[in-house]
């Protein structure tokens, strides 16, 4: 009985007309002609032109209009092209013939139900056929030939929010429910459903039929979810699943595409979308042409899948070309970054941007990744964009405790006194240029430069410059050039003003800027911009250690968190890093330091004028950014290691919390000598003082067991010895060194001495004594 | 709503957490709730609130669930700013328990106490909120969303976000209608708190010349069969309603509920309240700013917002939803049980179908707040609800400081107390979701 003709050819544009009020639902003719709008303050009919829209008929006729007409649902038969329906909010359902030659085309009026109508719908092929679902629970089956319901359907439960005939099944209807709930009846049984189950948590908005696939059913709900059923089953078994933005008001399925499906929203969100069920993450397709909710969406034509009409609250309707739509899917960038729990990264990108990778050499440090590439079998019927991406998995050492390598070494290895200043500095960069923290290295080479004696001179700097930069790193190559430059100029205009200098060095700022920049798109193409790109800090040599040291670079920011009380540095502070700080004024605090470094590297012996004291204020900043970066480390070992030409630079507090943050990190990792040697460097009276706290050793006697008080060796109450040097029998003044397992021992230097002859203790107890 | 007993119901107690409901019915009534006394444990300190409202156990607990969340650390505000937002809302009604409550709690809270010293002395951003919460108060559908503009677009200085403003919107209405309740059924002042609050039962004299209400053994047997009257009429009368399939035109519809929303059954003997305590009124501004019926027909007035075209079940759980999750979760099941808390009793009689006078209660305080249901037949509004009763509710509703003991007495002569309770309930939550909805509205035009 259908002789649907699929439409020649698809023609029309998008294209739209206002309406005198907000939509709330609208329907096509059967040949795809005509639509009708219907809301609180309209009903109309316009005929689709080429391209407009043409007002037919207005169907609200009356004096004064009644709730009758106040529609929240409409529908055009199918199969009549005279005969619509209307669900109204005051609880009446009407039916309307536009055949009848008055100018009131109202036909039936049914006011069975109590409260809002949500819906009503026409039997797919039965012409008198009608249904209507209401917000009091009742579903109630009309015969248009008769004045009243044939049937009722009772929820028992509160609201149904839609009905819909089943397109295959003669005698099916689906109605969601306000509870989230979905029933399946039997039009002959109204006693009892088939079939329920719950779909949604929260209201079931719409539900539709595939217009093809028997037993499939798509639901909408409040909790942003459209799902597909399949109740061909013994029980519904939800086959497809689209998380959206909003509550989903209204779902249809595109004709002629099997997959496919329109939505739109209740709230929030105006777009509408058509999803690929099988793509549930990215919507095939969009139209953003409505400024407020869409609350109506209908194909034109059953057997055309390329034009959609919507009414919205904005009070324009709109047809929608397929063509005009946009497509998410390529705007998106397939690229995403995850951390995992344990510090793991996670990379996936665009198979094209992980080719040149290929000839990267492996990671040094225990560093492994897997490359591993998903592929997704294309398929024909998907009109996806195919893309391919590899995903790539940092792994970070295992063991927690190897990140934080570097801090142990370093703290081993720094010398922080016992040699001349200059000494210790090159001690210290060359530790910090082993453990590829080319950063640090280079503080220190500044620091000897800015301090050192300028009539003593130490080993020339660019000798020493190039010995670090062994790799030719950016950093240093950077630096001999603008030496050099600034070198002639510097010969061209000897009192060389801070300005000059400053332009000198915000070209090179700009070119820097350039490179690194050049050099970041390289690296995020090579899927390492990871914790450069996250933290952004230490930009400049980050971007350059990356590829060194991403495992001990990538968590400076661990122990901060852990143990380190200051607050982590906002991402845009990077007063350490000229060359890539946005703001004019750190760039121009921190202009001086570089240049005057860069000059004093070369020209050291003619700037005699400028004292160790004019550095102090760009030191203490240096400091500041280091313990806030949560490298309180260095901060200690410089404050240590410059000792007076610093100290009144940085007010007591700071220094007293800085120390205590790095000896408390100390203790932690059991570096006590490390930590005892910064106490006893410490200046600090709040810090050295700690050395001096429970320095008393009580001690009992051995031979009546009471505490001894006065001195260590000779009991006040027994008058006894009460150690006993057990090799030489004198009594122990000194260190006393004993075995804990015979608690026998003596002079540490007769002690040492027996063992080298004998295991056994020297008392002569028989104790094979041992110590460590 | 319980089996018939023969409880010598005392007069009321001052010291109970009532003013209108005897302690010893309380007790009572409690008692034979089993869940009640569950809940009551699990809370730490149960106020008088949480005793009047154990009557409804099952209400109970989502009611504090949602306070508890409302009040809990997450959320976009800092604690001690709930605090004070929901003393600002109180103070509007006059509800000393509530500023008193809360005002200890906001110096629990961390809060600075010189804010307490009034508002003049709370941070600019708080007192931004002056005009919503007066709106919200008193005439809610004057909410626009200029308002809400005004608050949180870029230029505003200081600014609220969306998720902090639908935060305190809800802290506020919650606010408002939790001071109904606590006018309404005359809840007294915690007995740690200094009690400066004039007890709504205004006068001993006018105590004692009121007959306690459900006085079954009441020598007066006239006036007992009188009441009990009452009770089968609007019985039949619900049945009438329930069964009856009249036809009106929608003309009829409309006068109906503009009847309805207009009616002027105010309190005609305003009860002349002294001038505001000190301890409130410098946390309100512009105190004469009240409810007030609006002429629907009238120029300035906004139009009658239709329920359809904003519900709390499609429009305003999904805005809320999306701003302030958890508690759109909240307030919905909150809404539920409310609508859906029966006993199948009446006074006396057991087994009745109460949902049309529930309903009939509900779409009334929506109406006063101008919401209108259209599937709604006003009509039934005014059969159902006798006048007394409208008079108590209109007053709980808009003007909850001058509820007295004689309103609360006169409606519903025959009903348990417990009952009573419901009506209260149910007040306070249609209050609530009224206003809810029109500053969501509002927040959804503003969005769009």
């Amino acid at each position: 009985m259908e002789k649907m003709s699929c439409p020649s050819t698809v023609s029309g544009r998008t294209m739209f007309c206002h309406l005198d009020a907000p939509a709330n639902a609208i329907s096509v003719c059967r040949d795809a002609t005509q639509v009708v709008v219907a809301g609180r303050n309209i009903f109309k009919i316009y005929a689709l032109e080429e391209d407009s829209f043409v007002e037919r008929l207005n169907l609200r006729v009356g004096r004064k209009p009644s709730l009758n007409f106040s529609c929240a649902d409409v529908m055009w038969h199918q199969m009549e092209e005279n005969l619509l329906a209307t669900a109204a909010t005051n609880g009446a359902v009407v039916t309307w013939n536009l055949a009848r030659p008055c100018r009131n085309k109202q036909e039936h009026l049914f006011t069975e139900h109590k409260r809002t109508v949500n819906k009503v719908c026409f039997h797919p092929t039965e012409v008198h056929m009608l249904l209507s679902g209401s917000q009091d629970g009742f579903m109630k089956c009309f015969d248009l030939r008769k004045k009243e319901s044939v049937s009722t359907f009772s929820g028992q439960s509160e609201s149904v929010r839609d009905v819909q005939f089943s397109m295959k099944d003669y005698f099916t209807f689906a109605a969601s429910f306000e509870n989230g709930n979905v029933q399946l009846w039997d039009i002959r049984r109204p006693d009892r459903y088939e079939r329920m189950f719950t779909a949604h948590t929260g209201p079931v908005f719409c539900c539709d039929w595939h217009p093809e696939d028997r037993g499939w059913l798509a639901t909408g709900g409040r909790d942003k979810m459209v799902k597909v059923w399949d109740m061909t089953t013994n029980r519904a078994k939800e086959i497809y699943c689209v998380q959206t933005i909003a509550s989903v008001a209204r779902v249809k399925w595109r004709p002629e595409r099997r997959w496919h499906l329109a939505t739109c929203s209740m709230m929030v969100d105006h777009n509408i979308y058509v999803w690929d069920v099988r793509r549930p993450f990215i919507p095939f397709a969009t139209f953003e042409e409505h400024k407020d909710v869409t609350t109506g969406i209908v194909w034109r034509h059953q057997h055309d899948p390329y034009v959609l009409l919507s009414g919205s609250k904005d009070s324009t309707l709109y047809q929608h070309m397929f063509k005009d739509a946009s497509r998410p899917v390529d705007r998106a960038n397939p690229e995403g970054l995850c951390f995992g729990l344990f510090g793991d990264l996670a990379f996936a990108a665009k198979e094209s941007l992980m080719t040149g990778e290929a000839g990267r050499k492996p990671y040094p440090a225990g560093d492994r990744r897997y490359p591993i590439f998903f592929f997704k079998k294309p398929d024909v019927t998907e009109q996806f964009a195919q893309v391919a991406s590899a995903l790539s998995v940092f792994e970070s050492e295992s063991d927690g405790s190897s990140r934080m390598d570097w801090f142990i070494k370093t703290a081993r290895r720094y010398l922080l006194s016992g040699k001349p200043f200059a000494e210790l500095c090159d001690h210290n960069a060359k530790v910090a240029k082993e453990l590829n923290r080319p950063q640090v290295s280079t503080t220190w080479t500044m620091l000897r430069i800015m301090f050192s004696d300028p009539g003593n001179p130490a080993p020339p700097a660019n000798h020493n410059m190039s010995k670090l930069g062994n790799i030719p790193l950016m950093n240093s190559f950077n630096l001999k050039e603008m030496s050099s430059a600034l070198n002639e100029r510097n010969k061209e205009n000897r009192q060389d003003n801070l300005h000059n200098l400053e332009t000198n060095l915000n070209n090179d700022e700009n070119e820097e800027t350039e490179g690194s920049d050049g050099q970041a798109e390289y690296l995020f193409g090579d899927a390492e911009l990871d914790d450069d790109d996250l933290y952004s800090m230490e930009h400049e040599n980050q971007a350059e250690e990356a590829e060194f040291s991403l495992p001990q670079e990538a968590f400076p920011l661990r122990h901060e968190i852990v143990d380190h009380p200051a607050a982590p540095e906002p991402p845009a502070e990077k007063p350490e890093s000229p060359q890539v700080s946005g703001s004019e004024a750190e760039s121009f605090c921190l202009t001086p330091m570089e240049s005057f470094s860069l000059i004093s590297v070369s020209q050291l012996l003619y700037q005699p004028q400028l004292t160790p004291s004019f550095f102090s204020p760009v030191v203490r900043e240096m400091l500041d950014h280091y313990a806030e970066q949560g490298d309180v480390q260095m901060a200690v070992s410089v404050l240590i290691v410059l000792g007076d030409r610093i100290r009144k630079e940085i007010d007591e507090l700071t220094q007293e919390h800085w120390y205590m943050s790095y000896i408390d990190l100390l203790q932690r990792f059991e570096l006590w000598n490390v930590s005892n040697e910064v106490i006893k460097l410490s200046t600090c009276s709040a810090i050295t003082c700690l050395n001096q706290a429970s320095t008393t050793l009580h001690i009992n006697c051995s031979n009546c067991k009471r505490p001894m008080s006065n001195k260590g060796w000779i009991c006040d109450r027994c008058h006894q010895c009460a150690s006993v040097c057990a090799v030489c029998h004198h009594v122990v003044k000194g260190l006393f060194v004993w075995c804990q397992g015979c608690s026998h021992g003596g002079h540490l230097e007769h002690v040492m001495e027996w063992l080298k002859s004998s295991n056994h203790c020297p008392a002569g107890c028989g104790h094979l004594c041992e110590y460590t | 709503m319980k089996e018939e007993s023969a409880v010598e119901v005392p007069q009321p107690l001052p010291s109970g957490p009532s003013a209108f409901i005897p302690a010893q019915v309380i007790l009572d009534e409690g008692a034979r709730q089993e869940v009640m006394t569950d809940t009551l444990l699990s809370v730490s300190h149960a106020d008088h609130i949480a005793t009047i409202m154990g009557l409804h156990p099952a209400y109970l607990g989502c009611f504090l669930r949602t306070q508890n969340a409302l009040l809990q650390p997450d959320g976009p505000l800092p604690l001690p700013w709930r605090h004070y937002i929901i003393i600002m809302a109180s103070a509007r009604h006059q509800c000393s328990y509530l500023v008193k409550l809360h005002s200890s709690a906001f110096q629990l809270a961390g809060g600075d106490e010189s804010w307490l010293r009034g508002l003049h002395c709370a941070p600019p951003k708080i007192q931004r909120l002056q005009t919503l919460n007066k709106l919200l108060a008193h005439r809610p559908w004057l909410i626009t969303q200029e308002h809400i503009q005004e608050l949180v677009c870029p230029g505003a200085d200081p600014r609220w976000s969306l998720a902090e403003l639908i935060q305190a919107v809800v802290l506020m209405s919650h606010a408002h209608s939790l001071a109904s309740f606590i006018w309404g059924c005359g809840i007294h002042p915690e007995p740690d708190s200094t009690a400066e609050q004039h007890p709504p039962s205004a006068s001993p004299a006018e105590r004692l010349a009121q007959p306690p209400p459900p006085q079954r053994e009441d020598p007066n047997r006239q006036e007992w069969t009188e009441a009990v009257n009452e009770v089968q009429l609007l019985m039949e009368k619900m049945m009438l309603v329930q069964q009856q399939e009249e036809e009106f035109t929608p003309e009829e519809m409309v006068t109906r509920f503009e009847r309805e929303r207009t009616e002027s059954i105010l309190e005609p003997a305003e009860v002349v309240r002294a001038a505001l305590p000190d301890s409130i009124s410098r946390f309100v501004q512009d105190p004469d700013f009240i409810y007030q019926d609006f002429s629907p027909r009238g120029e300035q007035s906004p139009p009658t917002m239709r329920a359809q075209d904003y519900s709390w079940e499609d429009h305003g759980f999904s805005l809320m939803n999306r701003l302030y999750g958890e508690m759109a979760q909240l307030l919905d099941e909150k809404f539920q049980v409310v609508c859906a808390l029966t006993y199948h009793t009446m006074a006396m009689h057991t087994h009745v179908d109460t949902s049309t006078l529930r309903k009939a209660l509900w779409n009334y305080i929506h109406c006063i707040y101008g919401i209108r249901h259209d599937d709604y037949d006003y009509g039934e509004v005014n059969q159902l609800l006798e006048r007394s009763l409208k008079v108590f509710v209109k007053t709980a509703a808009c003007h909850p400081e001058k509820t007295t003991l004689r309103m609360y007495s006169s409606f519903w002569r025959q009903f348990l107390h417990s009952e009573k309770v419901h009506v209260n309930l149910l007040l306070m939550e249609a209050r609530l979701q009224a206003a809810l909805l029109y500053a969501l509205r509002a927040i959804t035009r503003y969005m769009t």
